[in-house]
């Protein structure tokens, strides 16, 4: 086949001049006050987030730090769902928080389109993802996910304890995205890494942070060049051929949404999986009910996505201005918690309690608006079958050591260490 | 009763489509859209309700009949 020079080294130099933003100073340290030096990645924060957010909520609502060259976070549910919606305003060229702010010149496309795409660019390059990502499309990876469920419990015959998070849970979207994009099945440990460098080192110092992150681009490069070699059905060879406007997409659109598709499958599937899981080892009627009615399975985890979203996104504000009662500076960052959306009592009754069978639950888990997550049918599926296949071969399970469990730092929230006792 | 989508406010989130299927499918794109001429049928309407109850961007319009 003929080569690609998309990909040439020229790429790869213009591709590091356009990281040229702004870099703010890095603030460390225990967060002295929710309502005025917020921090996200705080150890209170991560432990449990939800009365922070509720205290928030009560007295503030829309919280401010200092921290990340500034920020502002909104805790009712009208203020996240008018900034998703509200496009003209906030600007989604770069959509996780850190000290560095991405040049305005960036938008409309971002360094990860779509979802780093304002409009009209957005549009247009999330049409691109959709035909895959639908519902009937998704249907075709379940028989592989839930055989891939069963062989991973598979290998826990003759544990008493295993931990559902780095032996159950994080393994699932790995491999379904690998198999999706067409990278080798067993690279998901390199994956775990390209995670926890993009969306847990956010406050690591700029140097370390562009090294880390470029890792996951080099890795990228080598899967691009495998795939202009040896085409085949997957979604890098769709994204490597397909053109938009009448031409093949830009080197770095490819990348970007290669690395957008790769990051944004995982830890937050494997933290609503673990989420989830861990609920049901807290709470034996929940999961003794669940286990003996797998057709509750679909409300139940409409419930748990509510009340354990573990998808914070971020948006820069575009202009000066006040809004909904604060004054907002160009480029603030604002964290836009859809975790705090769902837990809003204005929007939910008992908003504080997990119900699983609540039936009316407008939650946005996935977002709200042109943003809504584009693989939010892959999530579901992945999170059902993983259930399913738990709940049917373990229906008895406990936290073997609720002081083990630990929980993300960041944006995505969810368990990274759950022991639980499975016999 | 009808159902109507508004297209403009649908985001694909496939609420309808995945709790009630007789009276809701998705497009090539995933888009919801109403199947038949969106009249529910009877002893569906509580479906439809929660549909649209459930649905994140507030897309379905149910319109009650004389």
């Amino acid at each position: 086949m003929a080569a690609d020079d998309r990909f040439t080294e020229d790429f790869r130099n213009a591709r590091e001049e356009e990281l040229l933003g702004t870099i703010s100073e890095r603030v460390t340290g225990p967060v002295s006050d929710w309502a005025s030096d917020f921090s996200h990645l705080d150890p209170e924060w991560s432990a449990d987030p939800y009365p922070i957010q509720d205290d928030l909520r009560e007295r503030c609502p829309i919280a401010h730090t200092g921290r990340f060259g500034g920020a502002w976070l909104p805790t009712r549910y009208e203020d996240v769902a008018a900034i998703a919606y509200d496009t003209e305003r906030f600007s989604s060229r770069s959509i996780i928080l850190s000290n560095f702010r991405p040049p305005r010149e960036l938008a409309p496309i971002g360094g990860s389109p779509p979802i780093s795409s304002d409009p009209p660019f957005h549009h247009d390059a999330r049409k691109l993802l959709l035909p895959a990502f639908t519902k009937a499309a998704i249907a075709k990876q379940e028989p592989a996910t839930r055989a891939f469920c069963h062989s991973l419990i598979d290998t826990f015959e003759g544990r008493d304890v295993v931990d559902a998070a780095g032996d159950y849970a994080q393994h699932i979207p790995m491999r379904v995205i690998a198999d999706m994009l067409g990278f080798p099945p067993e690279d998901g440990s390199r994956f775990r890494v390209f995670v926890e460098d993009l969306l847990e080192g956010i406050n690591l110092p700029p140097d370390e942070r562009i090294e880390r992150v470029s890792r996951l681009f080099e890795y990228l490069l080598v899967q691009v060049y495998d795939h202009i070699d040896n085409p085949r059905e997957d979604l890098t060879t769709y994204l490597l051929n397909v053109e938009l406007y009448g031409h093949k997409l830009a080197p770095d659109h490819v990348v970007g949404t290669m690395a957008l598709l790769l990051i944004a499958g995982i830890d937050t599937t494997w933290s609503a999986i673990g989420a989830s899981l861990w609920h049901l080892a807290k709470n034996p009627a929940d999961r003794s009910r669940l286990a003996a009615e797998p057709g509750l399975l679909p409300t139940a985890i409409e419930e748990f996505l509510r009340a354990y979203a573990p998808v914070t996104m971020a948006r820069l504000v575009k202009e000066d201005m006040h809004w909904h009662g604060v004054d907002m500076k160009a480029d603030d960052w604002i964290l836009l918690s859809f975790p705090a959306a769902n837990r809003d009592p204005v929007q939910f009754d008992r908003a504080g309690e997990v119900i699983i069978d609540r039936e009316v639950n407008r939650h946005a888990a996935f977002g709200l608006g042109i943003h809504r997550c584009v693989g939010s049918h892959l999530a579901r599926m992945e999170l059902r079958v993983a259930l399913e296949a738990w709940l049917a071969r373990i229906p008895e399970f406990t936290l073997a050591d609720p002081a083990a469990v630990t929980w993300a730092a960041g944006q995505i929230r969810g368990p990274r260490a759950l022991p639980l006792r499975i016999r | 009763m009808k159902i109507q989508i508004g297209a403009e406010r649908c985001q694909g989130h496939g609420r309808c489509y995945d709790r009630a299927p007789d009276l809701f499918g998705a497009d090539e794109e995933g888009y919801g859209k109403v199947l038949g001429d969106g009249t529910t049928p009877p002893g569906k309407e509580r479906d439809a309700r929660l549909a649209a109850a459930n649905c994140p961007e507030r897309a379905i319009d149910l319109l009650e009949e004389g």
